[in-house]
């Protein structure tokens, strides 16, 4: 387990103040915050690159904020990847084995795909291959904890995939991430707990499902955008696909490319709310109960159970019209063009 | 082809301009020289021996300092602390000095009466008028130009691949070893070339420190005032030769590095 207690530092005029989270073993944490808010300097501050004015970092209760950076075993991967421009890939995944593990490097670039790579020089590879390498040169220390600058930000949508599948691999066998973003949908394809940082101070941690459905301040809300997201599996229907989650909802998607597992995104301000059965073309139509009315700046936001709960945005003047409050059926509708699928990248 | 502009024509003009300004008072003196001349130089003992030192405390001088001038280009390219801009000042401060100067001031710390000469007396030897002390005027003059050369090298070197490497379990030791040294490599390469080859032309320093032996430089100013014109001639065309032969020769080396890093 690896515990951050109160962790602060001042740079120029931008300030972390008294962060603190733990991460356990097994953890996918995933640190979500605006660009400036300070993650990649949290990310410093843990490895010991900087060194904090107030705070600790504990591992399994051992005080490492005074141990050397090279003594903490923590590794990092930067956003722009820092591979040494001057060594080949194998040197790269070489650098943290002792010569005696030499044999280790094939192994590892397997593990992440990088096989094909090995005596190719850093500056002649794409940012997701340049990722891939930059992931088995530090597993090769087999690091307590994998820290993630930005892994997925610099990349195009292709690598984007392979690389969060290869992510969720190294989780599923047992690797603690530490992972900072400030994009939610990297948080809800891959994270067991996210935090939000807002300038400098963490305001939410928790499981993405509370995050992301209960926030708890308006920061919170705005940034993480999507209220409705859903985990599930892709069922082919004739002419379309739909997903299908834990409690047995299906929502209706564009398109038959999707496959296998993963979430669904779309905006509240996608759905529709109808005090009756509506015609059209939508394909998502669900009848449900109004859990929650909640005013928003832009109008208020309705948590709907359709079996799964959906969050409609509409205007006041709406509400009014419609007579709507806690407790009442509604239908609700939205176009399955409006519905964003995030694979979960796993060969089924 | 594009016209020629009146602009392009100045420009043109200046840079042919620089060029003859650097070139004719050289091929002048070589063309001056007749071959006889050259042949009696070349088989000239003391010319040659002169030569043979003067590169040999020249390198000698480089390679010493550069052990310990180049981690500290290091730390004054990564490094911030009090009184940094001053210290970078008192660096570069022999460049700027009159060499007599410099040799004055070499000689007061390495001649008899102080204590780094007693001492080194004591053990039997003295700086002046000794290779040594020729090694250390010219590394004295020269080192600024290793010290910037690198500075600078390490500055463009990027942190964070140093910092990666320290996550990754190295040592400082060995980060500086493996990542920023072999990255700075050819802005240090460059800075030994431009070292060695300002030792091999000092006058002023040390022909103040050590008259005796003869480096080249002072052989030809020696030659000049004893017997004129003529007969120092021959030895400037020579030592102009091996000059440039060996600093084309360690600038193509240095260059080399340029593709591996790419």
């Amino acid at each position: 387990m690896l515990t951050i207690d109160g962790l602060s530092c001042r740079l120029g005029g931008f300030a972390i103040s008294g962060v603190s989270f733990s991460v356990a073993a097994g953890d996918y944490f995933v640190l979500l915050g605006e660009s400036g808010a300070g993650k990649t300097v949290i990310l410093e501050l843990i490895t010991g690159l900087i060194t904090p004015e107030a705070g600790r970092i504990l591992w399994d209760g051992t005080d490492l904020t005074q141990q050397p950076i090279q003594r903490r075993n923590l590794g990092l991967v930067y956003q722009d990847h820092a591979l040494f421009p001057h060594l080949t890939v194998r040197q790269n995944i070489g650098y943290a084995l002792p010569r005696s593990e030499g044999g280790c490097i094939a192994e590892l670039a397997e593990r992440v795909g990088a096989q094909a790579l090995l005596d190719r020089r850093p500056a002649t590879l794409s940012l997701g291959e340049a990722q891939r390498v930059a992931l088995a040169r530090t597993l090769a220390r087999r690091p307590r904890v994998l820290l993630l600058d930005e892994p997925l930000a610099s990349l195009d949508v292709q690598a984007r995939t392979g690389i969060r599948s290869l992510l969720r691999r190294l989780h599923k066998q047992g690797q603690t991430l530490i992972h900072v973003t400030h994009d939610y949908e990297e948080a809800v394809a891959l994270a067991s707990r996210v935090a939000v940082l807002e300038q400098g101070r963490i305001v939410q941690i928790g499981t993405p499902d509370e995050i992301f459905h209960r926030p708890r301040s308006r920061f919170v809300s705005e940034f993480v955008g999507i209220r409705n997201f859903f985990r599930g599996q892709i069922v082919r229907e004739p002419g379309q696909a739909e997903l299908v989650t834990a409690a047995g909802v299906r929502f209706a998607l564009a398109g038959e490319a999707a496959s296998g597992t993963g979430c669904i995104v779309f905006e509240s301000l996608a759905v529709t709310v109808h005090t009756s059965r509506p015609d059209g073309s939508a394909r998502n139509v669900f009848a449900g109960t109004i859990r929650d009315i909640e005013p928003v700046p832009q109008g208020v936001e309705l948590a709907i159970d359709v079996g799964e709960t959906v969050f409609a945005l509409i205007t006041r003047t709406s509400l009014e019209q419609m007579g709507l409050a806690c407790g009442a059926r509604v239908w609700v509708s939205f176009k399955s063009t409006a519905v964003r699928f995030i694979p979960d990248g796993d060969t089924p | 082809m594009r016209k020629l502009s009146s602009f392009d024509l100045g420009l043109a003009l200046c840079g042919g301009l620089v060029l003859l300004f650097v070139i004719a008072p050289l091929a002048g003196m070589v063309l001056h020289t007749s071959p006889a001349a050259l042949r009696e130089t070349v088989a000239d003992g003391e010319v040659l021996r002169s030569i043979r030192l003067t590169l040999l405390a020249s390198v000698a001088g480089t390679a010493a300092f550069a052990i310990i001038a180049v981690p500290f280009a290091w730390v004054l390219a990564r490094r911030q602390f009090w009184g940094k801009g001053l210290l970078l000042g008192i660096i570069d401060l022999p460049v700027v000095i009159p060499h007599s100067t410099a040799g004055i001031a070499l000689l007061c710390v390495l001649s008899r009466d102080s204590m780094v000469g007693r001492v080194a007396e004591r053990l039997g030897f003295s700086f002046i008028g000794h290779p040594v002390g020729i090694a250390i005027a010219m590394a004295f003059v020269s080192l600024p130009f290793l010290i910037g050369a690198a500075r600078e090298g390490f500055g463009a070197v990027p942190v964070r691949l140093e910092k990666t490497a320290l996550t990754l379990g190295a040592s400082p030791l060995r980060v500086f070893f493996t990542v920023s040294l072999p990255l700075a490599r050819r802005s240090i390469l460059s800075g030994l070339v431009m070292m060695f080859a300002r030792g091999l032309s000092e006058f002023g320093a040390v022909i103040i420190v050590a008259y005796h032996p003869m480096v080249a430089p002072i052989l030809i100013y020696e030659r000049f005032t004893a017997f004129g014109l003529a007969t120092a001639r021959g030895a400037a065309v020579v030592f102009l030769a091996v000059s440039l032969v060996v600093f084309v020769a360690l600038r193509l080396l240095a260059g080399r590095g340029r593709h591996v890093d790419d």
